[in-house]
């Protein structure tokens, strides 16, 4: 069965705006599937037409078998929906906000709660504060119980780490690791790549385009490149001189490394990119090869298109 | 020479303490790395660092100027952009840098010569009376910098400005920010991505309102016995 089923879809701004190209993909049931790229990139889009907020200019989308455009009332009873701007109650508390949302799907709190006890347990101390005057990760983690609390059958997670630090960003993942074991699924968007690994299937959108579709490794399996990493004092000064060198390859920083990536005749391009450090003086550990992240394949697929 | 030296800081709402006795000192010319969890206390830091919120105790200097007595003159003298809505999405790209510089006070004659100049290196001149709505995000993310940066400050803040923007814009947005600290400008910074802290050069920790650590990225891994400001993050904040 599939939760969630696109084919050619597009969305058109006034007459002028192509926000989604042709967009087709599936998300099975019980899958946690991830729309993984920029911002601007289209994935809001794909989520409004899901949670049949936006009409689509042409093609189709069903949720849970039913037609986003003629079944938009039945749709809405079924999925948990987190919008990707904070768009709960800000005067409302953290308890106020749960039990409205619970109240609006008609289910009771104490139904449900287990399903987002987890979380719901680092909202407690809080649970009188104001919902405007909460952290950012603290307004994702309500967010996401008030998404949850009528236990759907798909849930929709449009960028619900955005802004989230890399400690709460761990957690969320965690989380919804759980949600999964329950028999949820799972659409989750991310413009951070190092989270595509926390999914079984992700989609790597750009400018309302996909541009690969399947498992993290796969997709990590089919780079192209021979990809190796050096640890340099400084990587910026360093791609500066770099602009000299004149060979076939693409390199980047990489936090501290510089990852190279060589493509036609990897051994003497290398050997000559060796030796052009040595000639400017820089100074690095020796070169390794490595296994690229979802990173660099994104980075690959859009500079080879 | 400091471009930032702040003294024994708090910030108290109510008995909330968001901003708890700290004190550093930021180079001119460095990439400081300002991070720290979700509710550290780090945007109310730059608000006070701004000029925009006085402190309840302790005091700093920013660009030379006294936070307590000349929050005006700092202001004048630092740029800001924030992660998101930082510019006019309904006015063009012309009309936004016009609007900051005419703010800043700078003269028109020079303002109109230093949005050509800024807009050619970012090679956007093309688009100069598009709307800013219609170019993607991470060209409006460079553009915001190069809008702070029109009346020459010594300082910029800058708040998660790569939040969401893909990687290869990423890396150019930090090139921009290592060319122009390569001038003397201070680049004082926050972001959610650890890869992006690598590049700093010196980084303090924030938690809990606290000042955790300190120091350069290889300074503080060695000294934590760890191997990425990935792993040191997780360390400080589970703490």
């Amino acid at each position: 069965m599939k939760a969630i089923e696109i084919e050619n879809l597009n969305k058109i701004y006034n007459n002028r705006v192509q926000a989604l190209s042709d967009v087709s993909f599936y998300v099975s049931e019980g899958e946690v599937f991830g729309l993984v790229g920029p911002d601007g990139g289209g994935k809001s889009t794909i989520f409004n037409i899901l949670a049949t907020l936006l009409l689509p200019t042409s093609g189709q989308a069903s949720v849970l078998s039913r037609d986003v455009v003629n079944d938009a009332k039945i749709i809405r009873q079924l999925i948990g929906y987190l919008p990707g701007v904070f768009s709960l109650y800000p005067d409302l508390t953290v308890e106020e906000n749960l039990i409205f949302f619970a109240t609006m799907y008609k289910s009771r709190i104490k139904d449900n709660l287990p399903l987002i006890r987890p979380i719901w347990k680092q909202l407690v101390p809080f649970k009188d504060r104001r919902a405007g005057k909460l952290s950012g990760g603290m307004k994702q983690k309500l967010a996401l119980c008030c998404a949850l609390i009528h236990k759907p059958a798909l849930l929709l997670l449009d960028e619900p780490t955005t802004g989230v630090d890399p400690v709460s960003r761990a957690e969320f993942w965690d989380i919804l690791t759980n949600i999964q074991k329950q028999g949820i699924t799972v659409l989750v968007s991310t413009p951070y790549m190092d989270e595509a690994t926390r999914c079984d299937r992700i989609a790597l959108i750009q400018e309302g385009k996909i541009i690969k579709i399947d498992t993290p490794t796969n997709i990590m399996e089919a780079y192209r490149g021979f990809l190796y990493t050096i640890k340099v004092e400084n990587v910026f000064s360093v791609m500066e001189k770099l602009k000299e060198f004149d060979f076939p390859c693409n390199y980047y920083p990489y936090g501290q490394e510089l990852h190279i990536a060589f493509y036609e005749a990897p051994e003497i391009v290398l050997q000559k990119f060796c030796s052009f450090l040595r000639e400017q003086n820089i100074k690095f550990e020796e070169l390794s090869p490595i296994q690229p992240t979802i990173e660099d394949c994104f980075i690959e697929l859009v500079k080879l298109k | 020479m400091y471009s930032i030296v702040v003294e024994n800081l708090i910030k108290k709402y109510n008995h909330f303490v968001a901003v708890d006795n700290i004190s550093f000192k930021v180079k001119r010319g460095e990439i400081f790395g300002f991070l720290g969890a979700n509710g550290a206390g780090k945007t109310t830091t730059i608000k006070m660092l701004c000029g925009l919120l006085q402190p309840t105790s302790g005091n700093a200097t920013v660009a030379g100027y006294d936070l307590k007595k000349d929050y005006k003159s700092i202001k004048k003298n630092i740029g800001y952009m924030s992660q998101r809505f930082s510019l006019y999405e309904d006015l063009t790209l012309y009309e936004n840098m016009q609007l900051f510089g005419t703010v800043y006070g700078i003269p028109r004659k020079i303002l109109k010569e230093r949005i050509y100049e800024s807009l050619d290196s970012l090679q956007m001149t093309e688009k100069a009376n598009s709307l800013v709505y219609s170019i993607p995000l991470g060209w409006k993310q460079k553009l915001a910098f190069a809008t702070a940066m029109l009346h020459h400050p010594q300082i910029v803040f800058l708040d998660e400005p790569t939040s969401g923007v893909d990687p290869i814009v990423r890396r150019e947005f930090w090139n921009m920010l290592y060319e122009t600290a390569n001038k003397g400008v201070t680049i004082f910074v926050t972001t959610h991505y650890m890869d992006e802290a690598e590049y700093c050069e010196k980084i303090s920790m924030m938690s809990d309102g606290q000042l955790k650590l300190i120091g350069t990225p290889s300074e503080l891994k060695s000294k934590m016995n760890v191997d990425s400001i990935a792993e040191l993050f997780q360390k400080i904040v589970n703490r």
